[in-house]
Parts: C-alpha cells; sequence; structure tokens
C-alpha cells in the first residue's frame, strides 16, 4: 500500500526519529512510504491560539499537499486532531466552498499511526522487542478527540519482552496544552508535576506516548528531576528490534 | 479579599497565588475527587445516559431557537397565575427593580435561596449600598458571605474552605453562635440553622434564582439540599426570583429530562433532596406577591454567537468544574467571576464582552483544550470548541496593536507558508539549540521562553531534521 507520510512540523524539527520509525514500521510490513516534501505545518498552533485567520493559508496548503494520496499518516494525534476536526472549521471561517470540499476530501483520509496500524492495516503485532518497563499517558486528543482508546496499548502489549504497567490517574491532561504551557506556565508546571510524579510512581523506565509535545513537556520535567525515566513516542518502541 | 470581582489580575496571575496555597489544592483535590466518583457511579447506573444528553441538548435549544416565542408564554402564563414579570436589560436594571420592590414592601433585609444570577448581578452588594441587608440562607454561601469571602464553585461555593476554618469563621461571625463551637460538621450545621431560623421566620421578603423556567405552565423550579430554599420560598410575604432568559425550558414534560441530568452531574445523586415548585401566587398559601424578574445582561449578545451560543445550554451543574485539570489546581478564584471552571471560561467573557476588561480575555485561554469537560456535560457543549472561537475573538479584538506574540505568529504563518522558508528556519532552530544545549538537553532559557524552562528542560533541535533524513537516504520527493 501507497502510505503517505505527514511528519508534522513539531516532529520534523525536534523528534525526527520518530518519524523515521514510522518509515521503518511501515516499510517493514511491505508498505510504501512516500512524504510530500512540500510540507509543513497543519495551523494548529495558529488555530488554537486564535489565530485563525492566519490558518486559513496553511490549511489551503495542507490539501494541496496531501492531495490524491489515499492514506495519509502522522506520528502526533494532535495534529491529526487538528485536521480532522478543525480543518472543516478553518474552511466554514475562510467562507471558501472550495477549500471546504478539498478539505472534505483529505481530512477523512489522515490517520494518526497506532489508528492506521489497528484499523487500516489490521495489526497489532509489528514484530518489535522492546525490553523495558513502559507506562503509557493517553494524550488528550489522541483519548477524547480521536478516540485511540485501547488501540497503542494493544500494539504496545504485543512487543517482545515489553512489560506494560498501570499509569494512575493517566486519563488526566499532562498540562501541555500547545501555548498553554507559555501563557499559563504555572499551572501547566502543576500539572505535568503530577502527571511526572504519577509516572515515577509506576516504576517505568519508559514513558510512552502518541504526541511527542506532550512528552516534551513531562519528559521536561522528568529530565529537571534527574528522575531517569525516558519519554519515546509508540512509534520508536513499535519499530525497535528485528521486525517481522 | 473583597466580595466584588471586578479589577482581579487576569488568570495566569491569579492562577500562581492560588497554586502557591497548599491547602487550598489539597482541599480542591479531595472536594472534586469525591464528587467525580460520586457522579461516575450515578452517570454508569443509567445505560441511557447518552439518549439523555442528547434529549436535553435538544430541549435547550429549542428553548433558545425559539426564546422569544417561550419568554413571552413564560410571561403570559406567570401573570394569568398572580404574578408579575419584569424584564431587566442588564445588572444595573435588575438590582434597581429589585431594590424598589423591597421598599415597596417596607423592609430592610431580605432572605435569600442560592443564586448564580443574583451574584453575577452581583445584588447583595447593590442592595447594601441602598441599606437592604441581604442574608444567604444555604450553609455554604453564608460561609462565603460571613467570610467577606467569593464563592469559588458553582455548586461548592466554600469548597476552598475547611472545617476548621470554618469553625473559627462562625465564633468570629456569626451572631449568637456558641463559644465552645466545634469543628464536627454536625455542630456547625445546627449553628448555622439556628442562626438561619431566625431570618427566616423574620424576613418579609425572599430573593430567589430559579433552575428552570417552565413557559407552558408558568412554573419556576428550585432544586437544592438543605431545604433553606424551600424555606424562602414559602415563609415570607413577598417572593422575587431573578431569572436568567435561558432558564427558559419550552414545556412541563422537559423536566423530566433536566430533573434526572442535573442532580446527577452536579452532586452526583439520583435525585436531590428538595424540589420546589410554584406558579404565581395562592391565596392563603405562601407568598401574597410574586415577582420574576427576566435577566438578559449579556445573552442575547452571546445568543447571536453561533458557537458561543451553546454555553447558554449550561444548567449550571458545575461537572465542568470538577473534572478540570485546571480548575482543580487552581480553584475557581482565579477565574475572577462567579462562573469559574471550563463553563466560566467561555460564559464569562461572552456575558461581559471578550474584551471588556484583562480577566475576560484572559479566560478562553485558561484551558489546555484536554475535554474533559465536554465529556461530561450533560447538555454537551462543546466547550473546546467554544474556547477557540473565543481565542479567534481575543485576537480579532486585538488586532492592529503590536505584540510579540502577534509578531511570532506573523513570522511563523509566512515561514509555514514555503517549504523552503521552513526549512531554513529548521538550520536556524538547529543552530540556536547547539549555543544553548549542555549534555544533549537545554536548561534555563532568557526571555519569554523562561516561562518553560523554570521547571522544564527543553529538547535538542535533532542535527538532521527528517526531511533532510529523507532526502537523504529516500531521495525522491514524493
Amino acid at each position: 500500500m501507497r502510505v503517505g507520510l505527514f511528519v508534522t512540523c513539531f516532529n520534523d524539527t525536534l523528534f525526527p526519529a520518530s518519524a523515521r520509525a514510522v518509515v521503518r514500521v511501515l516499510e517493514r510490513l511491505g508498505h510504501d512510504v512516500v512524504f510530500p516534501v512540500t510540507q509543513t505545518c497543519c495551523g494548529q498552533m495558529h488555530f488554537n491560539t486564535g489565530y485563525q485567520r492566519e490558518c486559513v493559508p496553511l490549511v489551503r496548503k495542507f490539501v494541496d499537499d496531501f492531495a490524491g494520496i489515499d492514506h495519509v499518516v502522522s506520528p502526533s494525534a494532535s495534529c491529526v486532531a487538528m485536521v480532522r476536526e478543525f480543518h472543516p472549521r478553518v474552511a466554514e471561517i475562510a467562507r471558501d466552498a472550495g477549500l471546504a470540499r478539498a478539505v472534505a476530501d483529505t481530512s477523512p483520509r489522515v490517520r494518526e499511526f497506532t489508528e492506521f496500524l489497528v484499523d487500516v492495516l489490521g495489526v497489532t503485532d509489528v514484530g518489535a522487542a522492546f525490553p523495558h518497563r513502559v507506562t503509557y499517558h493517553p494524550t488528550c486528543h489522541g483519548l477524547r478527540t480521536l478516540g485511540l482508546a485501547d488501540r497503542p496499548t494493544r500494539l504496545l502489549r504485543a512487543v517482545r519482552g515489553l512489560r506494560l504497567v498501570d499509569l494512575p490517574e493517566a486519563e488526566q491532561c499532562c498540562g501541555f496544552g500547545g501555548t498553554f504551557a507559555l501563557k499559563n506556565a504555572d499551572t501547566s508546571v502543576a500539572m505535568g508535576a503530577d502527571k511526572s510524579r504519577h509516572v515515577r510512581e509506576t516504576g517505568a523506565e519508559v514513558l510512552a506516548a502518541v504526541d511527542n509535545s506532550c512528552l516534551m513537556h513531562v519528559g521536561g520535567l522528568l529530565s529537571r528531576q534527574r528522575s531517569g525515566v525516558r519519554v519515546m513516542h509508540v512509534a520508536e518502541i513499535l519499530a525497535s528490534g528485528e521486525g517481522p | 479579599m473583597s466580595g466584588v470581582w471586578m479589577g482581579m489580575p487576569a488568570f495566569p496571575e491569579a492562577a500562581r497565588e492560588a497554586l502557591a496555597d497548599g491547602q487550598l489544592r489539597a482541599n480542591l483535590r479531595t472536594a472534586t475527587g469525591t464528587i467525580r466518583a460520586k457522579r461516575a457511579a450515578v452517570v454508569g447506573e443509567r445505560a441511557d445516559w447518552e439518549r439523555l444528553r442528547l434529549a436535553g441538548r435538544a430541549i435547550k435549544d429549542r428553548a433558545l431557537r425559539d426564546l422569544d416565542t417561550y419568554l413571552v408564554r413564560l410571561e403570559e402564563r406567570v401573570t394569568e397565575a398572580g404574578g408579575v414579570v419584569h424584564w431587566a436589560r442588564d445588572a444595573a436594571e435588575a438590582n434597581r427593580v429589585v431594590i424598589e420592590l423591597v421598599r415597596a414592601a417596607g423592609s430592610d433585609e431580605v432572605v435569600k435561596v442560592k443564586s448564580m444570577a443574583t451574584q453575577e448581578i452581583e445584588l447583595n452588594e447593590a442592595l447594601a449600598d441602598a441599606g437592604i441587608t441581604a442574608h444567604e440562607t444555604d450553609l455554604a454561601e453564608l460561609i462565603v458571605q460571613l467570610g467577606q469571602d467569593r464563592p469559588s464553585h458553582i455548586l461548592v461555593p466554600a469548597i476552598h474552605r475547611n472545617r476548621s476554618q470554618i469553625r473559627d469563621l462562625f465564633r468570629r461571625a456569626m451572631p449568637g453562635a456558641p463559644a465552645d463551637l466545634t469543628d464536627d460538621p454536625v455542630a456547625l450545621a445546627a449553628a448555622a440553622r439556628e442562626h438561619l431560623r431566625r431570618k427566616f421566620l423574620s424576613a418579609k421578603v425572599a430573593v430567589s434564582g430559579a433552575n428552570f423556567a417552565v413557559a407552558e405552565t408558568g412554573s419556576l423550579v428550585v432544586v437544592e439540599s438543605e431545604g433553606n430554599g424551600r424555606m424562602c420560598l414559602t415563609l415570607p410575604e413577598v417572593l422575587i426570583s431573578v431569572v436568567g432568559i435561558e432558564k427558559v425550558v419550552p414545556t412541563w414534560a422537559d423536566l423530566e429530562v433536566m430533573l434526572q441530568l442535573l442532580p446527577r452531574s452536579s452532586t452526583g445523586e439520583r435525585m436531590n433532596p428538595y424540589t420546589s415548585t410554584w406558579r404565581g401566587v395562592t391565596p392563603g398559601d405562601g407568598p401574597r406577591e410574586f415577582h420574576l424578574v427576566l435577566l438578559d445582561n449579556g445573552r442575547t449578545a452571546a445568543l447571536a454567537d453561533d458557537i458561543g451560543r451553546d454555553a447558554l445550554r449550561c444548567i449550571r451543574c458545575s461537572a465542568c468544574l470538577n473534572v478540570c485539570p485546571v480548575y482543580e489546581r487552581t480553584g475557581g478564584h482565579a477565574y475572577g467571576s462567579v462562573y469559574p471552571g471550563p463553563i466560566g471560561a467561555i460564559l464569562t467573557p461572552q456575558l461581559r464582552g471578550v474584551d471588556a476588561d484583562p480577566v475576560s480575555a484572559s479566560l478562553p485561554y485558561a484551558s489546555t483544550l484536554c475535554g474533559a469537560c465536554y465529556e461530561v456535560c450533560p447538555v454537551l457543549i462543546d466547550i473546546p470548541k467554544a474556547l477557540t472561537h473565543l481565542r479567534g475573538q481575543v485576537v480579532d479584538a486585538h488586532r492592529g496593536k503590536p505584540s510579540a506574540e502577534r509578531l511570532g505568529m506573523g513570522l511563523a504563518a509566512w515561514v509555514f507558508a514555503r517549504a523552503g522558508r521552513f526549512a531554513a528556519a529548521q538550520r536556524l532552530a538547529a543552530l540556536g539549540g547547539r549555543v544553548l544545549a549542555r549534555k544533549g538537553r537545554i536548561g534555563r532559557l532568557p526571555g519569554p521562553l523562561a516561562g518553560w524552562s523554570d521547571a522544564r528542560d527543553a529538547p535538542v533541535p535533532a542535527e538532521e531534521t527528517f526531511r533532510e533524513w529523507w532526502l537523504k537516504n529516500r531521495g525522491e520527493s514524493r
């Protein structure tokens, strides 16, 4: 199958290993990954901060960049939520019927990585091996907007040697929230401090999630606390080992 | 701490102050955790909960879509039943109506049923200025009033106080409180009851709000837990109810749905202990005069907004506060309004205007958009959607005024417009990262990024971006 990669500007710049892991897993499963090099940003930061007018050209660009690709996959639940839930709204704000049609065509074809593996490819065992104690934080956009449910943990449980331990109060937000982390830094850190305390309580070596943005926040706290806990995108865990 | 809200600092500063209060955070964590669990249990036992929510949304939407019709119908039915309807455009008009009615009754005091609308219009302060004393009779509202404090939760206004703080307050400020009063909840409630009973029996005028106003029958509905409301609604000679225009429901049968949604979402009970409904006046039974003050105070402006209007569906259950991770840590005062938490973050800026004051402009940003509120809302208000919508209004209201954020967002939009510009920006970021990095991480940063780096390390931008890796290893463009 030909699969388009929507890397997201954030992963492209700060966490390219997660995107390389997506390529590795998909190619190992025998699929053909394409990367439209003109892609930049889905507009989530602008939209969520209130710069919705500035967001319109980014949505236009997105639908052009990914036109004609049947399946688009991304290692970011929040960017996929932006595309699926809010690109239609941006087209509405722009009062552009043509853009609305293009969005209606593109958005449903964009899927978060674990969602794509389980729902489209029908795979839960990708042949990975990762002999470590791991805890999983369901990020809010993945959990509530996309409804990923147990897809990520089904994939993790199938990894050889991986011991998945429950995270207390897992479904509570970590406090990142995009520009919230800067605008309301004190509240963001207070939320993140509770999340990182729960992570340490599990005794896990690795905290996994499907959003590197949330992991950057919680991981930034865990690193400052010299906790020794690593944060890793689920895709990187699924790419470890020899494969099937 | 004063009793009124205006002039509060914006959310981030108020939150910082609240976060430093360890006792407050512990109180909130325990209280919200307890209510959350109770709600989840009673909601979980209803297999048709999602259908009830859809029905609740449909009822409120129907009422709001034809609000003009239903309000006029309500006025007709209330008038037929012997009540008098007053229309108030804003807080000042509503307060003036109430003051005139109390004076006409020849009284200088009123007993009050817990009511959000009267707090919104700061009725107690307006009455005090007119020489009229208002006695709050809900236990928690009494605690707030005696402490010259502000409510911090819609349902549990004194959630920020624990019982030893309440005992000290009663001893200090409640007339007739026993000198040996303990912090036993039963003893505290008994002392308050004795104090309040005298007020119920002496007051000639009562002021209430209402949870629902039924257009079809002209009935008002108050749900409560303590029975103080029932006392206020039945004992005094004159009853004045100040009710937001969005409280109307079309038919009596609609209450079947709403009275299932509200207690379960609110107190986590299948049914609340006291539900009072009344129509107009009944000779020889209850108040001799009934006045209904219908309050707009920004509601029609919210109704004109295609997304913002959903906030008018709110039935003030406070389920969204109890699940909100931001509220759980900051408490209600940080929201600078009688409506705290997620619903306050979308309601307050609409009632006051997004650009009315620094608090209102900061409230749509007082959320991580985690969506926990939407998940529990009994009338399906998509609060995250409304938050981003209102953020757009805040930004648009400030267009043309330079700011670092606006400059940054404009620059980012320019960079993202072309992949070439983005790749160049990535190279700059990598360069900057190498300058700042120590041992593979970035510690404390200067300037606007200090908010991030005071407690959090930052990642170092990768030596090789994904697109560089792709072009090197896969080569072709698509």
